[in-house]
């Protein structure tokens, strides 16, 4: 796909998102946009330094219209749920589909990290993964959106001109240029286009 | 049944593993295995699964080292400290009302959770009465475990860690450092038995008063999860506790009424009297 081309949003079965540095800001404007019918699942990765317990669900639900949960171990994937990575804990997507979690080493200095969701996901979903890569200062993400992307998924990066920390998509675009660049805004707009069940 | 080409490739070389080796994967959580088995062919330059397969029945020094790839975990001492501080706040005073005690670390790997215990049994001057199992299914984590060495700059992280599981003394009275290595007290070694013990296929082989076994079951998948926590059952006194990682809950387990929580959030749990 050229990064031209408007995405089709239609085909899309599954989200995986990863930020870093400047991430909570970037998914408080990507949050709020995912449709309150949404049916597909999301899953975000967002490196923090280790704590415990995390908040970031606590801290997000006021923003999103759909459930906000910490993924927790061999739990099933339900649809238009959106699962965050637990500190200090790969998040992984299994065969079912279901969340797996492990501890194995840190990636790219990161525990979750990225490329570990998106890979995993890339498996699962295949052509029906939509990959997002938004701000940070490191490498990770990079990997896992090019699996996205041979995988047949649609991948975006945040345009780095727009990004607080630019490190993170510029290493995606260096990976593959073929990702498509948005502002957040036009993240966001996209978002507003995925698949969505009738209205509750 | 598998259709993409590596889960098959993925399927024959678990299944060639069991029969040659007998170490059993076929119940391992797929993603993780997956993804350390992806490493591993790179690591032996090999294109394909199949290739790694070959290498694994035809090259005797091939196992033992993806063995390390498949089931080393590294940890680290103290991890999660608010868990080592609920078993000493929590269980702790009901283990000295045992004249002696024995515990069993399942799936120590190098060792790091082992040596924590020890220490805080130590601490709570239990250690010269307890007997702790720590079980791998790796071989040379064990060896490594039986060591006590590790690198000195785990050691701060290890120091911060053990300070915030409430730590009575300084984690420097416990090793000592030489060439860029902290060596853990032999005194502590004394009260450990490193074994080698597999919970997918062996049994239960003592009676213990603890369990912990930590970021072990979420490497299963829920069949083997069940095997595993039916073993710490069947080992587990009447009343015997059970500790598991932070993430690892018993609430979706066959066994889940088999315990009750004592510390959900740091995942202690006791055997319940009847059966």
């Amino acid at each position: 796909m050229s990064a031209t081309s408007e995405p089709d949003l239609r085909k899309v079965e599954a989200i995986v998102i990863g930020a870093s540095a400047g991430g909570v800001a970037a998914l408080g404007t990507l949050l709020p946009a995912l449709p309150a019918q949404l049916v597909v699942p999301c899953f975000i990765v967002l490196h923090l330094p280790r704590e415990r317990p995390s908040l970031l669900a606590d801290i997000f639900a006021p923003q999103c219209r759909r459930p906000i949960v910490e993924a927790q171990d061999k739990e099933p994937v339900a649809p238009g749920t959106v699962y965050i990575a637990p500190p200090d804990y790969h998040l992984l997507i299994d065969e079912g589909p279901a969340i797996a979690l492990s501890t194995d080493e840190v990636v790219h200095f990161s525990r979750p990290s990225i490329d570990v969701l998106f890979e995993s996901a890339a498996d699962v979903y295949g052509r029906g993964l939509l990959g997002i890569v938004l701000s940070g200062w490191n490498q990770d993400g990079a990997d896992g959106l090019e699996a996205v992307r041979r995988a047949g998924g649609l991948t975006i990066v945040q345009h780095p001109d727009t990004a607080e920390a630019p490190v993170m998509p510029q290493s995606a675009l260096a990976r593959h240029p073929d990702h498509l660049a948005l502002s957040l805004a036009g993240i966001a707009a996209l978002l507003k286009e995925l698949p969505a069940g009738k209205p509750a | 049944m598998p259709s993409k080409l590596f889960d098959i490739e993925m399927r024959l070389l678990i299944d060639a593993i069991f029969l040659k080796f007998h170490y059993d994967f076929r119940s391992y959580s797929g993603p993780s295995l997956k993804r350390r088995l992806t490493t591993a062919m790179t690591r032996f330059g090999c294109a394909t699964l199949s290739q790694l397969q070959d290498k694994v029945l035809h090259d005797p020094s091939t196992f033992p080292q993806l063995l390390d790839y498949l089931t080393v975990q590294v940890s680290e001492m103290f991890r999660d400290p608010s868990y080592f501080r609920a078993l000493r706040e929590k269980v702790v005073p009901l283990l000295r009302t045992y004249p002696s005690l024995k515990i069993w670390v399942a799936g120590c790997s190098t060792g790091e959770e082992v040596y924590s215990l020890a220490i805080l049994l130590h601490e709570e001057n239990l250690l010269s009465r307890t007997l702790i199992y720590a079980t791998d299914i790796n071989a040379h984590a064990l060896q490594k475990a039986e060591a006590g060495v590790y690198d000195i700059e785990r050691i701060p992280g290890f120091t911060v860690n053990h300070r915030n599981a409430g730590g009575r003394s300084s984690l420097a009275d416990f090793y000592s450092a030489a060439y860029g290595n902290a060596l853990f007290d032999k005194a502590l070694k004394s009260h450990i038995v490193f074994s080698d013990h597999s919970l997918a296929t062996d049994s239960v082989f003592a009676e213990v008063q603890l369990v912990s076994c930590r970021n072990v079951l979420i490497y299963f998948n829920r069949e083997l999860q069940d095997r595993a926590l039916g073993l710490f059952r069947d080992a587990l006194c009447r009343k015997g506790f059970l500790g598991l990682g932070s993430k690892e809950s018993l609430r979706f387990s066959a066994c889940a009424d088999d315990f009750d929580p004592v510390v959900e959030a740091d995942r202690i749990y006791q055997r319940r009297d009847g059966r």
